[in-house]
This record gives structure tokens, C-alpha cells and sequence, in this order.
């Protein structure tokens, strides 16, 4: 497995030939620390193999403002990084939301708010029922985005599936119409291990995500800036 | 003659003890046609609760984990409920998926509207790549099922509750000739063929029967209907639903078309299904009615 590190500065100059600096959107950058903490230090998928059984999934459920996560799969070298070049254009691959049948690397096809959850506990189920214990899932979603209805439903039934295998990090940029938190009470009532860390505290992310307990499943919350784009 | 959900519950509880790849996901409706199979194999049989946008998630997580699911509750919460779910979850992406609704239209009359599902097939039409499947029967239940459910494509399956006595041959795109005649082409769809070739008797029609509306072979329609000017559909779903479908036999040459289905209005009575069949005239003297009106006797 190809495990070269790549520094963040580096994501951020491929992030910038996707976006420009007339393209930056908000819900791309609150996540970036985030997404570069997952792919350096927790998850482990190769980037020769991005359909490897052994590998652990990533979903990235909140699929607006996809271009940190482009960056990174660039930076990994999932696929050219002159795709980048060619971000949301006609003649290109990266779309506004990502596409699971278009770019390696990509779990799921997104951008419909509310559906990477479930289908993540469906993919903690399918690792357990094949015997895939080792494989973790984590799905990202936003704080906004656990408005929908489905998500609730998702965070009802995986604590009493007990899957610990699955991880639910929440990126709160407090962009919530309604108020969410505080999310211990809340999404630790259903039977979930919650965590609430500071979004861009690299070792602090690296803690919460690193928890897997055997039949808990587990929230991270990262929280950033209101307004921080 | 086993009714269609009894056969779902019995073939798809034989298709989990024989092929590990297969995943059942429920939301409570049916989940004791698999008692036995969930306990035999609890990550295998999965029964969400009441969350039908959740099962539907769930079911597309299974198939990216290269599994075979099968998601089933009522026709009205299994297509219309968690129907962006199954466009974007295995439409989009592009995962293969069983997903069996019980009771369209209004099997489940005394229910009311709520529970009624004429817009179940159309619905799912809608999505592309969606396979869609009428059987007439528990056996043709059963063979769809087997012939179904490891395609790779995503399918629905609507078990209903009216069922004919006979047993066809039930393939994906397949249309069987019941009788032939020269007026006009009528295709039975699904349960609606007994009481088709009922309506039917005495009249110089053909009488065909098909349980699949994704794949549908459209050669084969247009060659049984020959030089007949008028086709007719009997659909047991809104009328018109097939129209989009089974006109497409037809880009070489005028034919009248009449669709007898359920027409588009909610209804607000109950009883019994046959019941609301004679009001709406999807039994034999309306589908009569209809037929007679438009062929010479």
C-alpha cells in the first residue's frame, strides 16, 4: 500500500486549482483538516487498489463542497491531479457532488443530504455479515445536514445493531437553522460514544477518530467557526 | 395456488439458506415469513424497525459491500416512501437490488388511500435501469424471483393480492399468446389476465399476457399484433402506465390504443378489492365494456 504522507500545504495548492480563488466555498474548507487527519493517519485504503476488499470505507455523505476531498484523492495520487484543473467543467470528472461511478476513490455518490448514514450502517452490516471485522466505515456529514429525517433513523438502529465498526463524523459549522447541540445528550441518548473535539486540532481529531470499540458505534463531532467557509 | 407474498417469503428465505450472497432488509412488514431464516442467519436478515428510507440505505450499503439485497414492505412505503432512495442509492450508483412491494393499487382496500399504490409501476418506471415486474401468481412470484435477483440491475417486484389460476411462463421481457384473433391486440398485465380473457370470450381478439414492463421486447408485441388496429393494455396499476412502454411496438404504423386501468383519482371507499374493481371497471363486465366498445362483434 502506498503510504507517503503528503503535507497539508500541498492539499491546499491542489484545493486551490480546483476552486481558484473566486470558487471557495465554505462547506470545502471547514472539512479539510478533518479529511486530511482521515486519509493520513486512520483510514487505510491503497490508492492502486480504491475497491480493495480489505480496505476501510470513507463516505463522504455531506457531498456539496466536495473540492477538499478531491484534493486529497489527487494528493494520494487516486487519480491525476490535473483532473483538478478540470473541476465542475463539461469535459471533466469532478463534479459538484461526488460521483462513485466516475472517480476512484469515491464510496458513495452524494449530494442528496441525508443518505450516506444509512447506507453506512448498511456497509457496517455488509463488513460484518462477509466477516470483514478489521474494516472500519466512517461517514462525514454536517451539522446541517442532520436536519433530514433519515439520519435519525440511521442513528437510531446502528447503537442496537452495535456497530462499532461505524463512525459518524459530524463537521458542525454551526450551519444549522436549528439548533443541534449539544450533541452528547442528543446523539449519546440513541447509544452512541460521542466526541466533541476542536475541527482543525489535527491530534485531537486523530484521538476521536482513532476510537473503535467492539459494539459502540461512534460520533465525532468536529467543531469549527460559525461562518467559516 | 400460493398467494404472491406467502411465495416472496418462501423463495427468498430459500434463496438466503442456498446463496450467502443474498440480504434480506425489512422495516416490520413480512417478518414472519423469515422467523426461522433470522435466527439462522441474523446478519444476513435484517429488520431495520419502521424506517423504510433507512432500509432502502441500508439495502444499497449491502450492495456495495457486494451483497445481493432483497428490501420488501407495502407497495405505497416501499416505491413511494423511500423512492429517492432508490433513485440516487442503487439508480445512480449503480447497484443491483430486489425490492418487492405487497399490495398496489388498492389490495389493501378497507385500508383506504393511505394504502393504496396505483402509482407504484409508474413511479418506478421513472428511474432508469429500474426493472419492473407484474407476475400473475405465487409460481410466477417464484420464477421471477430466481430469474431476478443476481442481474445487477436494480428490480421491482409487485406481489399482489388478486392472482390467476394458471401458471405462465414468467420471464424479464417475455410475452406469452393466451389466443389469437384479428381485431384487436389485448395484453393482459400481471393479475389482470383471468379476468382479461373472461371480458375477452366471443370477441375476434388476441389475447396476450406479459409480467414485465422493464425489459420489455417490443419486437415481439408489434409481430403478435400483426395488422390488428387497436391494442389495448389491462393494467392493474393507473391507466396509462404501460402506454409509454408498449406504444413504442408501434413507430411504423397508426393503432388506436386503449389503456383499461385505475383511473388517476384518489378513492375515498372501502371493502373489498373486488369491490372497488367494479367501481372503477377493472372487473370483467367493465373491462368488457371497454373492449366491446372499441372492436366490431
Amino acid at each position: 500500500m502506498d503510504t507517503r504522507t503528503v503535507p497539508l500545504d500541498d492539499v491546499r495548492a491542489l484545493m486551490a486549482r480546483a476552486t481558484g480563488d473566486e470558487k471557495h466555498e465554505e462547506s470545502t474548507t471547514s472539512t479539510l483538516d478533518a479529511l486530511w487527519v482521515l486519509y493520513e493517519r486512520i483510514l487505510r485504503i491503497d490508492p492502486a487498489s480504491p475497491e480493495g476488499p480489505d480496505r476501510d470505507r470513507f463516505i463522504l455523505s455531506k457531498g456539496h463542497g466536495p473540492a477538499a476531498l478531491y484534493a486529497i484523492l489527487a494528493a494520494k495520487r487516486f487519480f491525476p491531479a490535473d483532473w483538478l484543473d478540470r473541476f465542475l467543467e463539461h469535459d471533466g470528472h469532478l463534479g459538484g457532488h461526488p460521483d462513485r461511478t466516475q472517480v476512484p476513490g469515491i464510496e458513495a455518490s452524494t449530494g442528496s443530504l441525508g443518505h450516506g448514514l444509512p447506507i453506512a450502517v448498511g456497509t457496517a452490516l455488509g463488513l460484518r455479515a462477509k466477516g470483514s471485522l478489521e474494516q472500519r466505515t466512517i461517514v462525514l456529514c454536517g451539522d446541517a445536514e442532520l436536519n433530514e429525517g433519515s439520519n435519525w433513523e440511521a442513528i437510531l438502529l446502528a447503537p442496537q445493531r452495535k456497530l462499532g465498526n461505524l463512525t459518524l463524523l459530524v463537521i458542525d459549522n454551526h450551519s444549522s437553522i436549528l439548533t443541534m447541540q449539544p450533541w452528547p445528550e442528543r446523539i449519546g441518548s440513541f447509544g452512541w460514544d460521542v466526541r466533541v473535539v476542536d475541527g482543525h486540532d489535527h491530534d485531537a481529531l486523530e484521538r476521536a477518530l482513532g476510537v473503535r470499540h467492539d459494539d459502540v458505534p461512534t460520533a465525532v463531532i468536529a467543531d469549527v467557526p460559525e461562518g467559516e467557509w | 395456488m400460493r398467494d404472491m407474498r406467502q411465495a416472496f417469503g418462501t423463495t427468498v428465505s430459500d434463496l438466503l439458506e442456498h446463496d450467502d450472497r443474498v440480504a434480506v432488509v425489512l422495516a416490520e412488514i413480512s417478518t414472519s415469513y423469515f422467523e426461522h431464516a433470522t435466527a439462522a442467519l441474523p446478519d444476513r436478515v435484517i429488520n431495520v424497525g419502521i424506517m423504510e428510507q433507512t432500509m432502502v440505505g441500508v439495502a444499497a450499503g449491502f450492495a456495495m459491500e457486494g451483497f445481493l439485497p432483497i428490501a420488501h414492505s407495502l407497495s405505497p412505503f416501499m416505491a413511494e416512501r423511500a423512492y429517492e432512495q432508490l433513485k440516487v442509492d442503487f439508480g445512480y450508483q449503480g447497484l443491483g437490488g430486489t425490492f418487492v412491494g405487497v399490495g398496489g393499487s388498492y389490495d389493501y382496500a378497507s385500508s383506504g388511500g393511505t394504502h393504496h399504490a396505483p402509482a407504484d409501476v409508474g413511479v418506478m418506471l421513472g428511474i432508469p435501469g429500474m426493472e419492473v415486474l407484474i407476475p400473475g401468481n405465487g409460481d410466477e412470484m417464484d420464477a421471477l424471483l430466481r430469474s431476478t435477483y443476481a442481474n445487477g440491475s436494480p428490480t421491482y417486484i409487485r406481489a399482489g393480492v388478486a392472482t390467476n389460476a394458471e401458471t405462465h411462463p414468467s420471464m424479464p421481457g417475455h410475452i406469452d399468446v393466451i389466443r389469437r384473433g384479428s381485431e384487436a391486440t389485448v395484453l393482459a398485465i400481471g393479475p389482470m389476465l383471468d379476468r382479461t380473457v373472461a371480458a375477452c370470450d366471443g370477441l375476434d381478439v388476441t389475447v396476450a399476457y406479459t409480467t414485465s414492463l422493464r425489459p420489455f421486447d417490443v419486437a415481439r408485441l408489434a409481430a403478435i399484433a400483426g395488422a390488428a388496429p387497436v391494442l389495448v393494455t389491462v393494467e392493474p396499476f393507473y391507466e396509462g402506465t404501460a402506454a409509454p412502454v408498449v406504444t413504442a411496438a408501434f413507430g411504423d404504423r397508426p393503432v388506436r390504443y386503449v389503456s383499461i386501468g385505475v383511473p388517476r383519482a384518489f378513492i375515498h371507499a372501502y371493502g373489498e378489492p373486488e369491490d372497488l374493481d367494479a367501481d372503477v371497471g377493472l372487473d370483467v363486465a367493465g373491462i368488457r365494456r371497454r373492449i366491446g366498445a372499441v372492436v366490431m362483434r
